[in-house]
């Protein structure tokens, strides 16, 4: 029998608000343990949390963004449960009136483009941090009150893939709009997942775990391909899954469980009486649609259109944020969007993720590659000694023109010194030149090798094949 | 709906709390009283009445996104039963 999965994800984002959601304490991540603290985000008796009106905007930017609906009004609720990490013993967060609901995103998958339907978005606020140190646990509460959203999909990926898809456009989707800064190695981007297997075909769910604790695209493809493998086993033995909250233990490779559905929590939720409703109206909403900027989709469309990208390539370039803001820097300095998005696509890329780097740490800039293409354009150097410049200024960050000019690059288009040279080589290799009498035809490829390696790259490519031919036949 | 025993355990476990078999007893009544007299509320054609989460008729109580000076870390750990290097310390929990 064949089996196909059903993914749902939530997904926490941190907001990049200043202050706290219902306090005025820093945001900032990294300080001194409990350097970020007061009496609302302590939970102390009598603070009273007064929620933060950036909040409210973020989530609204953020619903826009995956075409939801805005819910005017709502209210905040009451969770109820017990961890050190949650001072006040509950978590004030939104539940039966989510700010955002009925969204979506589309994704590319290899059948094309499907539609991944969002629930709901609604703003809560962050536990405190737990460090577990032998016999005891640390808490620290500066996280305690960082605002967040939480992003609630429909159960409607199909492979571990697509939920990684579905993540990565929505971490791009969240930079474009800076509602989060999506630091997943610092936790401000957390992602969990619900699965659960079914006979392909079939229409009925499955039961499903949850699986906690992904904190990278690539740990999110791995454990959801572990767990519906272990599903598939279970059933396939005659076992019956249990709805349990299972935890990815990078390391180990496995989803080990945390707790049954039997010990599960019962939050209690009801109206948070600490707090007001919230009531938004047209003109709120409209301002922040002001604001929006062109998403990765529009984005990718309009570089298709108005530069001729292939789609492959629009796509990877929008993906990044700051990507494409290089990109259309460069064409806006002069250069063709075509020639600019294939260094980008190959040498800028490549070596980007040779050393780990994003665009926005490197040392050349947008002009410095404009220059670079037009030296090629204009035959001052060729394609491979430009590879070799493109090296040079990324490790050091110089003018590609001072760099040609400082090591002797100029690509040599002067017939008669390039003439000279193929005689040379051909004095030296004997043997090549009978090959090629004897109808060996590879023999030209192999002196042309040599004329190039003997110029140093530098002689112009074109006129050493014309060359090295009429040299040949003069034999 | 009439509450039991094990509601009342049940109640009991959810807030951490422990008592004697008696005070559960005491509760089963005083729970059962509590619920019937907010049943009252269900006499009350409801239909068509928008929920009410508070009495006050106010809404929108927001602050700018400004940040102000936290607590220094004396102050913050002032209570704390038990601390370590700035930490508030606390039995081992894992979830
Ligand atoms: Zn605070």
């Amino acid at each position: 029998m064949d089996f196909e999965a059903v993914i749902g994800l939530e997904i926490h984002a941190e907001l990049s608000t200043k202050s706290k959601i219902f306090c005025s304490c820093t945001t900032e991540f990294g300080k001194d343990a409990n350097t970020h603290c007061c009496p609302v985000c302590l939970g102390l008796p009598g603070a009273l949390p007064v929620l933060n009106k950036s909040v409210v905007d973020f989530a609204i930017k953020a619903g826009l963004a995956l075409n939801c609906k805005i819910n005017k009004d709502t209210y905040m609720a009451r969770k109820n449960y017990f961890y050190p990490d949650a001072p006040k013993n509950y978590q004030i967060t939104q539940h039966e009136t989510p700010l955002c609901s009925e969204g979506y995103i589309e994704i590319e998958t290899d059948e094309g483009v499907k539609r991944i339907g969002i629930q709901r978005i609604h703003i809560e606020e962050d536990a405190g941090k737990a460090l577990h140190e032998g016999e005891n646990s640390l808490i620290d509460f500066n996280r305690s009150g960082v605002p967040l959203i939480e992003i609630v999909t429909n159960p409607d990926m199909r492979s571990p893939k697509e939920a990684r898809m579905f993540f990565e456009k929505l971490r791009s989707i969240l930079l474009y709009t800076e509602v989060s800064d999506c630091k997943m190695q610092e936790g401000s981007l957390r992602c969990d997942a619900n699965v659960s297997v079914r006979p392909k075909g079939s229409t009925e769910f499955g039961v499903k775990t949850e699986i906690k604790n992904m904190n990278s695209f690539k740990a999110l493809e791995k454990a959801l391909e572990y767990e519906i493998e272990r599903q598939i086993n279970a059933i396939k033995k005659g076992e019956r899954i249990v709805q349990e909250t299972r935890r990815w233990d990078e390391a180990r490779g496995q989803t080990i469980v945390m707790r049954s559905k039997e010990e599960a929590h019962d939050y209690r939720y009801f109206p948070e009486p600490d707090m007001v409703y919230l009531k938004l109206d047209d003109e709120w909403i409209e301002d922040i649609r002001k604001t929006m900027p062109e998403l990765p989709d529009e984005k990718k469309k309009r570089y298709i259109e108005e530069f001729g990208l292939p789609e492959y390539d629009a796509n990877i370039i929008t993906t990044s944020k700051e990507l494409a803001a290089f990109f259309e820097e460069a064409v806006n300095i002069g250069g063709n969007p075509k020639t600019i998005s294939n260094w980008i696509m190959g040498e800028v890329l490549r070596i980007l993720n040779d050393r780990e780097m994003e665009i926005t740490d490197v040392k050349f800039t947008a002009k410095d590659l404009v220059k670079l293409i037009s030296l090629v354009e204009k035959g001052t150097i060729s394609n491979t000694i430009a590879k070799k410049v493109f090296v040079d200024m990324f490790e050091t960050g110089k003018d590609p023109e001072k760099i040609v000019e400082e090591k002797g690059l100029v690509q040599i288009t002067d017939e008669a010194a390039i003439r000279e040279i193929v005689n040379k080589v051909l004095d030296e290799n004997p043997q090549s030149v009978t090959d090629f009498k004897n109808g060996k035809t590879k023999a030209v490829g192999f002196i042309v090798g040599q004329v190039m390696k003997a110029s140093k790259g530098k002689a112009n490519p074109q006129m050493v094949n014309k060359l090295v031919e009429e040299e040949l036949l003069k034999r | 709906m009439a509450v039991d025993k094990s509601q009342v355990d049940y109640v009991a476990k959810l807030a951490r709390l422990e008592f004697s078999e008696e005070e559960k007893e005491k509760f089963v009544g005083d729970f059962n009283k509590i619920l019937q007299f907010v049943e009252k509320l269900n006499e009350i054609d409801t239909e068509n009445v928008e929920i009410s989460i508070s009495s006050y008729p106010m809404f929108n109580a927001l602050r700018e996104d400004e940040v102000k000076p936290s607590l220094s870390l004396d102050e913050v750990l002032l209570n704390a039963p038990d601390k370590e290097n700035g930490y508030f310390r606390v039995p081992k929990v894992v979830d």
